[in-house]
């Protein structure tokens, strides 16, 4: 039973360590929390349910979903950025955020009057899936194919990402830019065009994360990623907000805490159990697991 | 420059005398409020009950009103949150002066107005807030449904004596009125009766994740699984049940209702409690199925408009009776004795009807999608 736990908590973690990603590279770049991320994983979701609902849902319309998801995340990341945060981006830091947190409601509160969205939760279209039992060392093990599905694309997701940050021009710019702003832009560097690149990738990211987080619950509504969004944002912070490599541990560490602590604990007292652990590891670590101490920055 | 403030404060003052008398102007009318959750979680619940109110409004005031006066229905929003529940009690007392209020759905948005319905003597009947402290703020407070005692009872009795099910697991929501109501009677019963409640597991309102708890609950290898909570999350609990190799029959409550239209195969061959079978030999439910199917482009009208219907019909039926005094409507409202499309409405001391429940079962129709078949009724 260990065993099936650990493996509903390492879907569940790469989930969220998927958005949490999204918030890390956003403020690692602007110092902003994107609250209006959640939203982003939603309009992903609901992107990928109407082109599952229209070609059906097949292994090719999955990819093909995930894929247009993305653009359209991008493309409205981007457009985020440019009309909200921009005009902000020299104003009090506070200012921003009360702005992030608007858009975020504007976002999901105005998908509920769309009508081709509504307010309303729909069925999202699963792959007709196989329910693979494993035999681990004597235990049945059961793995479902949504699960495996979920596993693939973050690690395919995470690599990709990482190679682009360490190994791309353009991710030597986001480093740079993240390091400091102003040597980065007498060096060159577009630093607008970085930004805008950042909120495309972290767009993205939550993009994936939407379909897979509906094909694994599968249900749609205007406000489904606040809850995901929060605890990933969680997440972030708990793996050292700013650093990539700590998106995708706090994720995990996340998901892994709330699953054996509903398992092993009291399913009643899961969350004050993770966010009591979020507290301890803070008060140990400030930053956050793999987060620099903010001396250098100033 | 002056005479033309002047004069502008002479219209605003018009204006104002204008308003005032125009509103006086509506005595011609009965307002009723209801409070129903049109949008969100259980937004087909909502609609169709505003629907079947609608259509009674309208069925009464062709007739001729009451004693000549024409009813109108204010409806407000409640999204299915306390909170905005109480937002609309506040507006449809003191903006549109209601005389009584038909709401709200769910138990935990009826708790949230209880009180202030009975302080202010507005009588309030809820349709289907099954949960048993929704009428105990006061002798204003009224309900078209049975409450969760019996329907708890009903689904335990049902496990245990027709689907010879010895061990019960329960999954439900920590947050969520009707769902612990649910789950205690259940609990209560069944034990009664001699079964062991093998798991009682438990998560948040909002939760999409049940794998760690549906875990533990597949090892202790219970004959019925019981899960209280509305269709939406039911859709999504009932598909992870079924991927982690849980294949014993699911039990609901009359939350499951709509089930069929948000689920998939895996919820065939589950079974749960409701107030009416829209498939039953009863000359009023006939009645009321085709006058719905007949105004709402063929849809089957689902238990919670039915209730609603029948909430509308006692509480106009008082208001012929007794007038929009709140003391006597109160009073003509405990003499109700008749039969309505959900069944006969006769009130005890606790203003909660003594009804029958139905068991359904889901079943795939002829025509490959799911559907519900009357599969026994369990009397008080």
């Amino acid at each position: 039973m260990l065993l099936q736990q650990l493996i509903n908590g390492f879907t569940l973690g790469f989930i969220y360590a998927l958005i949490a990603l999204g918030y890390t590279m956003v403020y690692g770049i602007v110092r902003l929390i994107n609250f209006a991320h959640g939203d982003m994983l939603m309009i992903g979701a609901y992107t990928g349910y109407f082109i599952l609902n229209a070609l059906g849902a097949t292994p090719s319309s999955l990819v093909l979903s995930l894929v247009v998801s993305m653009m359209v995340c991008a493309v409205i990341g981007v457009a985020l950025e440019r009309i909200c945060y921009k005009p902000l981006r020299t104003a009090p830091r506070i200012n921003i955020l009360i702005v992030a947190i608007g858009a975020s409601l504007v976002i999901e509160n105005g998908g509920r009057i769309l009508p081709f969205m509504g307010p309303n939760p729909r069925q999202y279209p699963q792959l007709a899936g196989s329910v693979n039992q494993l035999d681990v060392m004597g235990q049945q093990v059961i793995i479902s194919q949504q699960d495996i599905i979920v596993i693939v694309v973050s690690i395919v997701m995470m690599a990709g990402l990482g190679y682009i940050v360490k190994f791309t021009k353009i991710g030597k710019a986001m480093r740079a830019v993240s390091h400091d702003t102003r040597a980065a832009s007498l060096m060159g560097i577009n630093v607008d065009r970085i930004i805008s690149f950042t909120f495309a990738i972290g767009s993205a990211m939550a993009a994936v994360a939407g379909v897979l987080f509906a094909s694994k619950y599968p249900q749609v509504q205007t406000y489904m990623g606040i809850l995901p969004g929060l605890k990933a944002f969680v997440a972030a912070v708990l793996g050292g907000i700013g650093s990539i490599p700590g998106a995708m541990i706090g994720g995990i560490i996340l998901g892994i805490t709330e699953i054996l602590s509903k398992a092993y604990i009291s399913s009643k007292m899961a969350d004050a159990v993770v966010f009591g652990i979020l507290v301890l590891i803070l008060m140990v670590r400030p930053t956050g697991i793999m987060g620099k101490s903010l001396k250098e920055k100033v | 420059m002056r005479n033309s403030k002047r004069i502008s404060l002479l219209l605003i003052m018009l204006l104002i005398i204008a308003m005032t008398l125009s509103a006086c102007g509506g005595t011609n009318t009965i307002k009723i409020g209801m409070v129903m959750p049109i949008t969100g979680q259980v937004a087909t619940y909502g609609v169709q009950s505003v629907n079947a109110a609608k259509m009674f409004v309208k069925e009464l005031n062709a007739a001729g009103g009451i004693n000549g006066k024409q009813i109108e229905l204010v409806v407000e929003d409640d999204e299915a949150t306390p909170a905005k529940t109480t937002n609309a009690f506040k507006k449809l007392v003191s903006s549109d002066k209601v005389v009584a209020l038909v709401g709200a759905l769910t138990s935990k948005c009826s708790l949230a107005i209880t009180g202030e319905a009975q302080q202010k003597k507005i009588v309030m009947i809820s349709p289907s807030s099954t949960n048993d402290t929704v009428t105990s703020a006061g002798n204003f407070i009224f309900r078209a449904c049975y409450n969760d005692s019996f329907q708890g009872q009903v689904v335990a009795q049902y496990a245990f004596e027709t689907l010879k099910g010895k061990n019960a697991a329960i999954l439900f929501d920590n947050a969520n009125d009707y769902s612990k109501g649910l789950t205690q009677n259940f609990k209560d019963k069944f034990l009664a009766l001699g079964g062991t409640i093998v798991a009682e597991e438990s998560y948040a309102t909002g939760d999409t994740d049940f794998n760690a708890q549906l875990t533990k609950i597949a090892a202790t290898k219970p004959d019925v699984l019981f899960l209280p909570d509305y269709y939406s999350t039911i859709s999504v609990i009932s598909k992870q049940v079924r991927a982690l190799g849980i294949t014993v029959p699911m039990l609901g409550a009359d939350g499951w209702d709509e089930i069929t239209n948000n689920a998939g195969d895996e919820v065939i061959d589950c079974y749960y409690s409701n107030h009416y079978a829209p498939d039953a030999n009863d000359p009023e439910v006939k009645k009321f199925v085709e006058a719905y199917k007949a105004a709402y482009n063929g849809e089957t009208p689902n238990a919670l408009a039915a209730l609603a219907y029948d909430s509308m019909n006692i509480l106009c039926d008082a208001i012929a009776k007794a007038g929009t005094d709140p003391d006597k409507l109160q009073a003509a409202m405990m003499e109700t004795n008749k039969k309505f499309v959900t069944g006969n409405v006769k009130f005890n001391d606790l203003r909660n009807p003594v009804k029958s429940a139905v068991m359904l079962k889901i079943v795939k129709g002829a025509d490959g999608k799911l559907t519900t078949e009357y599969s026994g009724t369990v009397n008080p």
